[in-house]
Order: C-alpha cells, then sequence, then structure tokens
C-alpha cells in the first residue's frame, strides 16, 4: 500500500492515510488527489493549506465549522458554506481533505 | 431494501418487512484488523497467537465461570425463533447468520463443544462445533456485524442479550491478537489523551473559544463554553464529535444555551474530554473502567457537585449502568441529584419549573421526528419513571418544536430500530453494512415523510447523528436533515431576558417529573402532534 510520486514510495494505510506525515509533499498531495478522484484546483488548496496550517498549531484536524469559518475569511461565503466543501471535497471535507493534506484520519464518532 | 444503495433507494413500505435468505451475503464483510500497535497498547496481544486455539477456549471457560449471564444465555436458548426477524442488520442484508440467534450459535456452538456434556461426547446430535480458524474469521465477520443494541433482547422469551455475547466473543478475539482497528485505535488514543479524536487541551480551547466568539455574535450574550474551571457546579462530560462534527457541536452549542438560562456554573474537562465509553463495544472491562476512572478524577480535581452527560448513547448506558460500579463511589458529590445525569433530564427539569422557555415558531421550519438511541432505550433510563428515556427528549422536543411526529410504534422506544453504526461500527470500510442496517430505521423514517410530512429526525447520540448524516442521502435525505435534540433547544430558547439568579439550591433538578408533567409539556394546541 503505497503512492509513488516521482519515482519515491511513500506508504499509506488500508485508507490511504499516509503513514509518515513527513513524506507530505504538494506533488504527492496532487497524487492523492488523483486517487480521490479529485482535480485539486486554488479552492483545494485553500483547504488542504488551512488544514495543514491548522494541523501543525494543534496537531489536530479542525472541526468542520472552524474549518468553513476561515475559508469564508479568505475565500467569501461562497466558497465557505458546508455545501460547497462537500462539492469539493465528496466524501468530507474532514475526512477526504485531511488524507489529501497528508495529516491522520479523524477518529471517533464522527 | 436488500439492495439499498445511493443509486436506487428501494422504498420500502413496511420498515419490518422479512427479507429473502440470502445464505453468506455478508460472509465477506469484514472490518480492518488493528494494528499491531493498538492491540498492544490495550494489553492485547500484537497479532494473531501460535496457542490461539487453546486461549480462545481457555477464555470461554474463563467467561463462562466469571459471567453468569453469559453462560445463561449460551445454555438457555431453545431455538424459538423469536428473535430471527429482529435484528436490523438481519433485515437490512437477508444473511441468514444475522439472525441473533445464529449470531450466538457462532459462539454457542464451539462452547458446547468444550464445556458441556453432550457437546463433548456427542457434538454431532448437539450442533457442537470444533475451534477452527475459519470459525474464527467467521467471529470477526459476524460479531463485527452486531451493533450490540439489544432489540433482539426484547423480543426473547428468555431475554438472552446477543450484545452480551457479541462483547464476550470480542473480548475473546482480543485475547488471541484480533482486535478491530477502529475500537482498538480510539480506546488507545481516549486513555492517553482523554477524548476518541486526539484533541488536545490546546485545541479544544482554541475550538471552544472560536464557538463562543460565534454564540456572541449570534445571540449577543455572553454564552460561555467553559473548561477547567475550578469550583464550577457542573462538570459537563460529552462525546468528543460535540467539538468536531456537525451536527453535534449545534447541540453543544444548546447545552451552553441551557446553562446559561439556568444560571448555574458548569465546565468541561480537557482531562476527561469524552463521554463515549469504547470499552464496552469489546468487552473489556479494564479498558472501559480506565476510561470512567478518567471522569472521576476530573470531578474531584475540578471540585464539582455534579456530573452531567451530554448526548451520547452508549456513553450514558455505561453512565447511567455501570459508572459507580467502575468508578465510584462518587460521595463526594452533591447527593440531591441524579448521579450522573443526561442533559436531556436537567434541560427537562428547567422546563417544568419555568426556568427557560422557548419560542417555538423558531422550529417551525422543521416538522421533527425522534429517533430513540439503542443504547438510551434499552441499555438505560432517564429520571426516576418508568420509561422516562423514552418520554424526556420526547417532552423537550414538544416543548421547543410545532410540529412533533412518532415514527412506527413498532419502530421507536424499547423497539427502536439501530442506526446501523453503533457498537463500534461507524467505520468507513464497513459502510455497505452501515446503509443496509439502516434501511429499516430509513424506512420507518420514509413512512413518517408521507403520513405526517416529517422533515427532520433529532437523535441524541453522537453516533447516530454521525451514521445518519452519511447514511441519509443515500435515502433521499440531505445530510442535514439529521438534528441534535438540543439543537432544537438552541434555535427556539429565549435568550433576551434577564439570566435567573445563581443556584441557591432551590432549584435543585430533582426529576420530580410524572407521565402527567410530561404530557402537559406536549403542545395540547398541536393535534397533530402524536
Amino acid at each position: 500500500m503505497a503512492y509513488e510520486v516521482n519515482g519515491n514510495i511513500v506508504e499509506h494505510d488500508e485508507e490511504g492515510y499516509i503513514i509518515n506525515l513527513s513524506d507530505w509533499s504538494k506533488e504527492l498531495a496532487e497524487v492523492i488527489a488523483k486517487s480521490e478522484e479529485i482535480e485539486m484546483t486554488d479552492e483545494h488548496w485553500a483547504v488542504v493549506n488551512f488544514l495543514r496550517d491548522y494541523y501543525e498549531e494543534y496537531q489536530i484536524a479542525p472541526a468542520v465549522r472552524v474549518l468553513i469559518k476561515a475559508i469564508k475569511k479568505e475565500l467569501g461565503p461562497e466558497v465557505g458554506n458546508n455545501k460547497y466543501m462537500y462539492e469539493l471535497f465528496p466524501y468530507g471535507p474532514a475526512k477526504q481533505a485531511c488524507k489529501i493534506a497528508g495529516l491522520p484520519k479523524p477518529t471517533g464518532c464522527v | 431494501m436488500v439492495e439499498a444503495n445511493s443509486d436506487s433507494p428501494d422504498k420500502i413500505k413496511d420498515p419490518l418487512e422479512i427479507p429473502k435468505l440470502i445464505c453468506g451475503a455478508m460472509a465477506d464483510i469484514r472490518p480492518y484488523p488493528a494494528h499491531p500497535q493498538h492491540n498492544t497498547d490495550l494489553g492485547f496481544p500484537p497479532e494473531l497467537i501460535d496457542n490461539w486455539k487453546e486461549v480462545a477456549i481457555a477464555k470461554i471457560g474463563e467467561l463462562a465461570e466469571k459471567n453468569r449471564a453469559f453462560k445463561l444465555y449460551l445454555d438457555i436458548c431453545v431455538k424459538c425463533g423469536a428473535c430471527t426477524d429482529k435484528c436490523h442488520y438481519f433485515l437490512g442484508t437477508g444473511d441468514p447468520k444475522n439472525m441473533p440467534v445464529a449470531r450466538q450459535d457462532l459462539l454457542r456452538s464451539v462452547y458446547r463443544r468444550y464445556y458441556t456434556f453432550a457437546g463433548k461426547y456427542f457434538p454431532w446430535l448437539v450442533g457442537a462445533r470444533d475451534l477452527t480458524k475459519e470459525i474464527l474469521e467467521e467471529w470477526y465477520s459476524y460479531y463485527h456485524q452486531c451493533s450490540q443494541c439489544r432489540r433482539c433482547s426484547v423480543f426473547c422469551p428468555y431475554g438472552i442479550d446477543t450484545a452480551e455475547i457479541s462483547m464476550a466473543a470480542r473480548e475473546i478475539l482480543d485475547s488471541i491478537g484480533m482486535g478491530q482497528k477502529y475500537c482498538n485505535e480510539i480506546i488507545a488514543k481516549a486513555e492517553k489523551l482523554g477524548n476518541n479524536l486526539g484533541l488536545s487541551p490546546k485545541a479544544l480551547k482554541a475550538t471552544l473559544e472560536d464557538l463562543e466568539e460565534e454564540l456572541e455574535d449570534d445571540t449577543g450574550h455572553k454564552i460561555r463554553l467553559p473548561l477547567d474551571e475550578k469550583g464550577a457546579d457542573i462538570l459537563l462530560i460529552t462525546p468528543s464529535a460535540d467539538f468536531f462534527a456537525e451536527p453535534h457541536i449545534d447541540g453543544l452549542l444548546g447545552y451552553a444555551k441551557v446553562f446559561y438560562k439556568a444560571g448555574i456554573s458548569w465546565t468541561m474537562s480537557s482531562y476527561a474530554s469524552e463521554a463515549a465509553n469504547f470499552g464496552m463495544f469489546i468487552g473489556s472491562y479494564e479498558n472501559m473502567r480506565a476510561l470512567a476512572l478518567r471522569i472521576r478524577k476530573a470531578a474531584i480535581d475540578l471540585g464539582v457537585k455534579r456530573i452531567i452527560f451530554g448526548e451520547c448513547g452508549h456513553a450514558w448506558r455505561v453512565a447511567y449502568s455501570f459508572l459507580n460500579t467502575l468508578a465510584g463511589p462518587f460521595d463526594f458529590l452533591d447527593q440531591n441529584y441524579p448521579i450522573p445525569q443526561h442533559i436531556v433530564e436537567f434541560t427537562y427539569d428547567l422546563i417544568q419549573k419555568g426556568k427557560i422557555k422557548f419560542d417555538k415558531s423558531k422550529n417551525d421550519e422543521y416538522r421533527v421526528t425522534f429517533h430513540d438511541s439503542c443504547n438510551v432505550a434499552r441499555g438505560s433510563n432517564m429520571g426516576t419513571i418508568p420509561g422516562g428515556q423514552f418520554e424526556y427528549p420526547r417532552a423537550v422536543l414538544k416543548a421547543c418544536c410545532n410540529h412533533y411526529y412518532d415514527m412506527d410504534r413498532d419502530t421507536i422506544m424499547e423497539s427502536t430500530l439501530c442506526c446501523g453504526g453503533g457498537g463500534g461500527l461507524l467505520t468507513d470500510e464497513l459502510m455497505d453494512l452501515r446503509t443496509k442496517g439502516a434501511s429499516p430505521r430509513m424506512s420507518a423514517l420514509q413512512q413518517a415523510s408521507e403520513d405526517y410530512g416529517v422533515t427532520h429526525m433529532a437523535a441524541i447520540c453522537a453516533i447516530c447523528k454521525t451514521q445518519f448524516s452519511k447514511i441519509m442521502p443515500k435515502f433521499g435525505y440531505g445530510m442535514d436533515k439529521i438534528l441534535s435534540v438540543h439543537q432544537l433547544v438552541s434555535n427556539a430558547i429565549i435568550l433576551d431576558d434577564e439570566p435567573s439568579e445563581k443556584n441557591n439550591g432551590q432549584n435543585k433538578q430533582t426529576t420530580k417529573g410524572t407521565k402527567q408533567n410530561g404530557a402537559k409539556l406536549a403542545n395540547k394546541d398541536d393535534k397533530e402532534a402524536s
């Protein structure tokens, strides 16, 4: 179970989350997104970048609501809303976007 | 129903219709195995041990000796068949091994072989089986297709509880190194960090501050979400999903508004920032206890007088039924209040006393029904009246909504259908099982939508809420059609008069609710309300 980026092998778990978070790169994000059938746009990147910044600060992904608020501030209410987030990441802005951002999957009753 | 999928949800008229049998339909469905580290974190072998057979057989004997209910359930079944069509996973999949009696027999047949006279000498006469690797695999598959919801036990004339058997089976599997990833990873995380999500105190604090800001922006009131505040009267223990997911967060905001209006000081704890206790799902007393002890420690350290649990189904079962034996005695808490108390019971009492009032029209866009969460419905109670766990949430909903309707009586209260994601099955690789298992509940909801125009369903369990937000779109409902009960409370609660005085001992929550009181709360003018 691994992604291949420029000839390098990056291991992931059963669900596609990378094992070593330090393996992440923008190229890898594109590869993961592709395997999720997502074409990365600037809006996708805004979400991924916010998640990574937040993770660096707090070692966890933010609540969806916190994410949406931040994106709303950055890109306006047309992008920063729940519905649009699910259009960007059909399997959920938390789980799917975390996977692309190279972060661990949120666990629990979520 | 059997083929429910995202493209063509088969609409069924009767949620309890017995499906055609499809042998082995779900034989290949199984959750991811735990990583070695997840197992060892909990004191289990990292992977399948060499002498698994001896250890598993010995473990069955140990459990049968220690747990009288388990032994009785294995011994007493007369194969009457009353349970066969009562499991939502059977109704949804048609796989006969998802009939409760068949699920029990996977373990019962092995128990018989090694621990009964007939099974030892005439195994072929009594359906006794030698333990094999195939049987282990079968256990792993089908004991992770039981959400431990206990619906079957309501209909069993002997009260055999398949949940107990499936918990024991998972305990046996854990003891030989066949743990399940979803549960074991989460338990290890909660024992280390205090919650299932893995929120650090810093992250939790930041989230709560953000939400406080939102509350002030929305209401103009300084409504707090206090964390680690020593000397508060109440410690709120709520599922960590309430800090993260939708619609859970709206429920949390609802609790905050209720505490604010009640004028009672409260706090959450970063040390015990989780209500859910996954130790129960894997039948592990030790792990269940380790998690429960965190709550005790937090209550002592913060010097609170009361403990209240937020909207979390099996957390309430563990709290209501076992907290005292797991982590008691709670003699340091104020004995005038229930220990512990459910947030719904708390809100209900405030409504009774006229301390919180609602503008019900704020919820007029919702035509609401209530999904009784299995572990609250069949594993606990609320307040002091029999059936309080059914009555109180409905009374609260009727107090804050003009349009409330129940689903079919055979699918609610003690007969409630599980959401399909309980008992440690709320994991993505089981989505097919979760969808099929939810189909009876979804059919009952569709019926209510047809009959009464019901648009939304409210629940008091984090698992139910997450499960439905994922599953409802497969049945023609938006993901936002599942609501927290306290979200509806939050929408309609009237904040704009002076907050009542600080608790002076006169507004004790003594849960003297009666049936009449509950009925009084129902909106008498709304003839449609059931």
